[in-house]
């Protein structure tokens, strides 16, 4: 067992766990943000995935004696700086207009896969953002809403 | 729920060599295969894990006399983002972009591609038809292993359990080509049914030489195709010497039936793929 020291959400974070231990675990277990979901966990449905310092990852797949004095962003922390204004990340608020989810169960690694994109300057061309959002699986839409809710945040490319 | 056996993250590499050298230590890097393979469903958990993460001398992509150096924990976004492999070995690159999505690109390395030894790795093909060298170290000294020596059997590599790779050196001759395809069930996060790398050195008249015919999960390791690769040699991309290469290719494999494919089909899509690719260097 070692300490672990890094930001998660803007908030530092320190965990005393074995070096091994999944972030996903950590996040879940020893820090209760649930929002991150586990589907698969081995690195093919995207559930999991969370910005370590702004790329996205599949939490399962990161020993977290890999992430000391690094930023992590989670589901929890898309709405931190709208929630000053009282609202969710534009994102998010996109998603609900767009109806682009159901069960739910993909929904938060998608959105962190989708702000990972937009992050980075995304446009909302449909090719890259399906490219982005590959790594995300989703039984229930069929993609297309999530594609526009994703498409209606992104700015136009000059 | 994978093991957590401990771990240490040195940042010196000779600390990392001196833990190799202790044994039954499992290095992890961007932990995408890793991760997945301790959790005691596909064999026994590692007594202890050796992260790389720390290890900067693994880091970094460059350009010196005539080769690309590729750090062994350049990740496979590093490479899609690097302006020298995209200009010098774009089909590294291409080979890159077509590995998992995303979140496997930004934290899967060349390094683990290349211990990983799947027959499906990616990015082998290309370092195959390359010619690529690897450099691998341990506490017994550095020495430099030929990628087409490099893979032994299913999943076993020419190296010791007490080195690491360190770097991967890709010789750039001027006038070289290199092509890659691959052949997924879709376009992203797909294990490839086929993967190719065809490589030569046009010489005009006197034809191509140094022909080089690499594939992927057509055999237990990635290969060469050496009978094609002479039927190539000397010859032109002409539509007879295509049928020719092409039917030579489809004898010399011998791919198997398994969940992501039929030996027939990856035998007929090789034999297609690679036909494909003297028409297009052909230009017919």
């Amino acid at each position: 067992m070692s300490a672990y020291r890094f930001l998660v959400n803007g908030a530092p974070a320190e965990v005393d766990v074995p070096g091994m231990r999944r972030l996903l675990d950590v996040l879940r277990e020893d820090l209760g943000l649930t929002g991150t979901k586990e589907g698969c966990g081995e690195g093919e449905c995207g559930a999991c995935s969370v910005l370590l310092d702004g790329q996205v990852v599949d939490s399962c797949l990161v020993p977290i004696c890999q992430v000391e004095g690094r930023i992590v962003r989670t589901v929890e922390g898309l709405s931190l700086a709208a929630r000053e204004r009282g609202s969710l990340d534009t994102l998010q608020e996109a998603f609900l207009e767009h109806g682009a989810a159901q069960c739910g169960i993909c929904t938060p690694g998608m959105l962190m896969a989708a702000r990972a994109y937009l992050d980075a300057g995304g446009g909302p061309d449909e090719d890259p953002i399906r490219e982005a959002i590959a790594g995300n699986l989703c039984r229930c839409t069929g993609y297309s809403k999530i594609v526009d809710a994703i498409a209606a945040v992104a700015t136009p490319a000059d | 729920m994978p093991a957590e056996p401990p771990i240490d993250s040195p940042r010196r590499l000779f600390e990392a060599y001196e833990l190799l050298a202790a044994g039954s230590t499992r290095p992890i890097a961007g932990g995408t295969d890793v991760m997945v393979a301790i959790t005691g469903e596909l064999g026994p958990i590692p007594e202890r894990m050796l992260d790389l993460s720390r290890l900067e001398e693994l880091r970094g992509i460059s350009l010196e006399q005539g080769a690309l150096l590729l750090g062994a924990r350049a990740t496979y976004t590093e490479i899609r983002r690097s302006t020298v492999c995209r200009e010098h070995l774009p089909a590294l690159v291409e080979a890159a972009a077509t590995i998992g999505a995303a979140q496997i690109q930004n934290r899967g390395t060349i390094g683990g591609n290349l211990a990983n030894a799947s027959p499906a790795g990616d990015t082998l093909p290309v370092l195959l038809a390359a010619d690529a060298v690897i450099l691998v170290g341990g506490q017994r000294g550095e020495r430099e292993i030929p990628v087409a020596d490099f893979f032994l059997d299913y999943r076993k590599t020419a190296l010791a359990p007490d080195e690491l790779i360190l770097q991967v050196q890709v010789p750039l001759p001027r006038g070289r080509s290199l092509r890659f395809r691959k052949v997924g069930t879709r376009r992203a996060q797909a294990i490839s049914k086929v993967v190719m790398a065809l490589a030569w050195q046009d010489l005009g008249s006197a034809g191509w030489k140094d022909v080089r015919v690499a594939l992927g999960s057509v055999a237990a390791t990635p290969i060469r195709a050496r009978a094609t690769e002479a039927v190539l040699e000397g010859a032109g991309p002409t539509p007879e010497v295509a049928d020719r290469a092409a039917e030579t290719l489809a004898g010399e494999l011998q791919p198997i039936d398994d969940v992501r494919s039929t030996a027939e089909y990856r035998r007929a899509v090789s034999a297609r793929i690679l036909h494909r690719l003297l028409r297009d260097a052909g230009g017919w």
